[in-house]
């Protein structure tokens, strides 16, 4: 659907700040999440998780722990059938362990239980035995031929043959001559980096209330980001038709990727239907981080050559990315976003995924962007450093822009990458003085965005106010945009219009809230919805008024008579229509369905100031701007904080979170005391600059804005605080130790 | 004739060839038509690719037209978070 006007629109409600329709609930506690919801005859159910990194598990004796009073019911891998298809085969594993356990914390078994006392005391009395394996959690190491193999068979066709069977996939981009574009540099530089997994750090954790009944019809309350998807998966895995599956998405704490799949929803289902009981499982935070979806570890080798103007002569990446001990395709994604802002005449990526004796990844903001770019745009640095070049110009020079042919194959649209430079480079930040031990970083980022499935309908009360259903939740703000861009429509008052989440047999199907594409997609079928809404209402009108439909249109929210001989008759608000619609037709509804494309791809450019304390290694985060388009911002506060946002677990990925391993293969740090997020006194304001370059794909110009802001972080960060210390890190996240380790070896 | 740009680790499926050409008229039959020529390919094509038709990326819709001067890349199908 195309831009409408060229971008010349005038908005009313759209660009507002309306208040957020979630507030009043989330800030007096009435919010339900994903453990506030209770039933009736409720148990709650504890799931025992493999005490080691990679084990056969030769035999589980669950009887003593079923023979205990008050155990309702116990589960493991053999209720459930084997999937043919790999990757729903892959999900169940995960939910619970068939043959091996394959990471520190895979669910072994689940015990439903009339308290949760006993269900902790259950478990206790589940026997396991288990035949240790060797392990390996370190990406590197376990693509070497002589690591220990995760899983066996796992390899595509991509794989070059010789690989460990650890190798899962192989994937390359880029076009060009290497060869003769490094002859042509004056400087090559080639560094490699290391980035530690970390986890989404919703705050959260999962939870879910399920209940089968004994006629096969089963509900389901969860937090996720995607209802759909989660009775779509536990219809396979449960082996029971969609239809007879209600999930409904509670209200969510936090999800960035995390909660696009499932870990306990399949497991509580059997558990209820196997008992007869409503089941609840709520995750603590140890179990989050030990056995739900960190985003990849990464290994990366980069070679860049330059002029002495700074013009980007050739560009080559090595990635290597865990996913943990399934197989995983965010590699691909790291790839093709490698140089993706810049305009390269010769650029390759290649990339491997290696499995390790780590938790099955999940989805984090922007999937293998980050790391890439991280590791790019570091080099990038090294190289305006090297050659005295100012940062910021050199980018200019090579960027992205209109035309380019992007490093992972299309040309580029309209795109906002120099808008955004140019923005930083005339904001004050970018010339402000810097002091002692200071250092200030720059990086660039990007992210495809996309659009997908989605369904919207949009109900005309007789009271003249809207009810719109959509079947996303909102995670980042979309019930407010798009209440916006249906009262935009109509012309209507925001206040008159509430958007609601349905649940899966209330709406038809929505694609996983996900790709930065619930306000760009649900937005557009919300658009279209409104369109179809208001044809039916000029039509009624046409019918009150006794002329053609095609003689009627509509204004400022009403339907007006149009044309040489339509006649005289005054508007008739949609109030007025509504009041009558009874008798006109009956209700009065707008629909609309469709597959979304065209999303808009989106780039960030940040620009941070630290200052290192060399006694203690500490970094403090000085000052810190997001420069980002976001094509139309729809509602500006809510574009803001997915920017701040974003920074702000770019800062935390790039200076202290860290999954961290024993020499026994187990997590040694499940829990934030260890895994440290950084929190409000450890951040300056985030200032927002936000960039409006209509995306040519949207009526209105919207783009997706959610995981951009992750991307450019960990560079911008590395950059800074290389900088600040005069000597070049690469590996993050970088912590005080490390940094002391770098000054020690200055 | 269509003009598709292929990525490379799929090269080695085209007889090496980082662009081919194939009869199509939209997305689905692009996919057939590069199935049936390079079998190498049909393992990809069947777990997912997504499509740059002119710079704008599509990931399911198979109706989608293909113009004989449109710029035609296969990629992987796009995950997010």
């Amino acid at each position: 659907m195309a831009l409408d006007n060229t971008g010349q629109r005038v908005f009313k409600v759209v660009g507002t700040r309306p208040p957020r329709p979630d507030g009043v609930d989330k800030v007096t506690g009435r919010a339900l999440y994903g453990a506030d919801m209770s039933a009736p005859g409720m148990l709650v159910a504890h799931i025992l998780r493999s005490p080691h990194a990679h084990a056969e598990i030769v035999s589980i004796d669950t009887s003593a722990a079923e023979a205990l009073q008050g155990v309702k019911a116990v589960v493991t891998a053999a209720d459930f059938t084997p999937q043919e298809d790999e990757y729903l085969d892959d999900i169940l594993v995960n939910c619970l362990a068939r043959d091996k356990v394959l990471y520190d914390g895979h669910a072994v078994a689940a015990v439903a239980a009339t308290s949760a006392d006993v269900a902790k005391a259950a478990l206790k009395l589940i026997k396991v035995e288990y035949r240790k394996l060797p392990h390996v959690t370190d990406v590197d190491a376990a693509m070497r031929p002589d690591a220990p193999i995760v899983q066996s068979g796992r390899s595509l066709e991509t794989v070059p043959e010789g690989m460990s069977e650890n190798v899962t996939s192989h994937c390359e981009f880029g076009h060009g001559d290497l060869e003769a574009g490094f002859a042509k540099a004056d400087l090559i530089i080639e560094r490699s980096f290391t980035t530690a997994a970390t986890h989404q750090g919703y705050i959260e954790p999962h939870a879910c209330l399920a209940t089968m009944g004994a006629d096969g019809k089963g509900d389901l309350w969860c937090c996720t980001q995607g209802q759909y998807n989660v009775r779509s998966i536990c219809a396979d895995l449960l082996g029971i038709e969609a239809s007879q599956l209600r999930v409904t998405a509670s209200e969510i704490g936090g999800g960035f990727g995390g909660k696009t799949t499932v870990f306990i929803e399949p497991v509580a289902l059997a558990l209820s239907r196997k008992s007869g009981r409503p089941v609840k499982i709520v995750m603590s935070r140890s179990e989050v981080f030990l056995a739900t979806g960190p985003t990849v570890s990464s290994s990366t080798d980069v070679k860049i050559g330059m002029t002495k103007d700074g013009r980007i002569t050739a560009g080559q990446a090595h990635l290597r990315y865990s996913g943990g001990a399934f197989p995983c395709g965010t590699v691909d994604m790291g790839a093709q976003a490698a140089f993706a802002a810049y305009d390269l005449e010769a650029v390759q990526t290649l990339g491997w995924n290696a499995l390790t004796n780590r938790p099955k990844e999940a989805a984090y903001r922007a999937p293998g962007a980050p790391q890439a770019i991280y590791a790019v745009e570091s080099v990038v640095d090294e190289l305006c450093q090297q050659l005295g070049l100012d940062p910021l110009e050199v980018r200019l020079k090579n960027a992205a822009r209109k035309g380019t042919k992007s490093s992972y194959g299309p040309t580029f649209d309209d795109i906002g990458l120099m808008a955004t430079l140019e923005a930083a480079k005339a904001h004050p930040h970018y010339s402000a003085p810097l002091g002692e031990n200071q250092g200030r970083g720059l990086s660039a980022g990007f992210w495809f965005n996309f659009g997908g499935n989605t369904c919207v309908t949009l109900n005309v009360n007789t009271d003249g106010t809207v009810g719109i259903t959509e079947g996303n939740p909102d995670i980042g703000g979309s019930r407010a945009a798009i209440s916006q861009m249906a009262a935009e429509e109509l012309g209507i008052p925001y206040d008159k219009i509430r958007t609601i989440v349905a649940d899966t047999s209330s709406l038809g199907h929505n694609d996983v809230t996900d790709g930065s594409r619930v306000t760009f997609s649900v937005g557009l079928a919300t658009i279209k919805a409104a369109r179809d809404a208001i044809s039916k209402m000029c039509s009624r009108a046409a019918q009150i008024w006794g002329i053609d439909e095609e003689a009627v249109v509509w204004e400022d929210g009403a339907a007006c008579p149009a044309g040489p001989n339509a006649g005289k008759f005054p508007p008739m608000t949609l109030a007025e229509i509504a009041a009558v619609s009874f008798n006109t037709g009956g209700p009065i509804a707008g629909h609309y369905e469709f597959n979304a494309d065209g999303a808009g791809v989106s780039f960030g450019v940040h620009l941070v100031d630290v200052e290192v304390d060399r006694e203690t290694g500490g970094t403090k985060v000085l000052r810190y701007t997001v420069f980002q388009d976001a094509g139309k911002a729809v509602h500006p506060s809510y574009v803001e904080g997915q920017m701040q946002g974003g920074a702000v677990q770019g800062i935390g990925w790039a200076l202290n979170e860290e999954y961290i391993y024993g020499e026994d293969g187990r997590l040694q740090n499940p829990g934030f005391l260890d895994y440290r997020i950084p929190v409000a006194s450890d951040l300056p304001k985030i200032d927002t600059v936000i960039l409006e370059i209509p995306n040519p794909g949207h009526p209105y110009g919207v783009r997706g804005v959610g995981e951009t802001p992750i991307v450019p972080p960990l560079a911008a960060l590395s950059n800074a605080v290389s900088r600040a210390i005069g000597k070049r890190l690469h590996s993050l996240p970088m912590s005080p130790p490390r940094i002391l380790k770098a000054l020690s070896e200055a | 004739m269509v003009a598709v740009v292929i990525w490379g680790s799929l090269r080695r499926f085209t007889d090496g060839q980082g662009e081919v050409e194939v009869e199509a008229r939209n997305f689905k039959e692009l996919m057939e038509a590069l199935s049936a020529r390079y079998p190498g390919l049909k393992p990809q094509i069947e777990r997912g690719v997504s499509l740059a038709l002119d710079g704008r990326i599509y990931r399911e819709a198979w109706f989608t037209e293909i113009g004989p001067d449109s710029e035609v890349v296969l990629m992987p199908y796009m995950a997010g978070g």
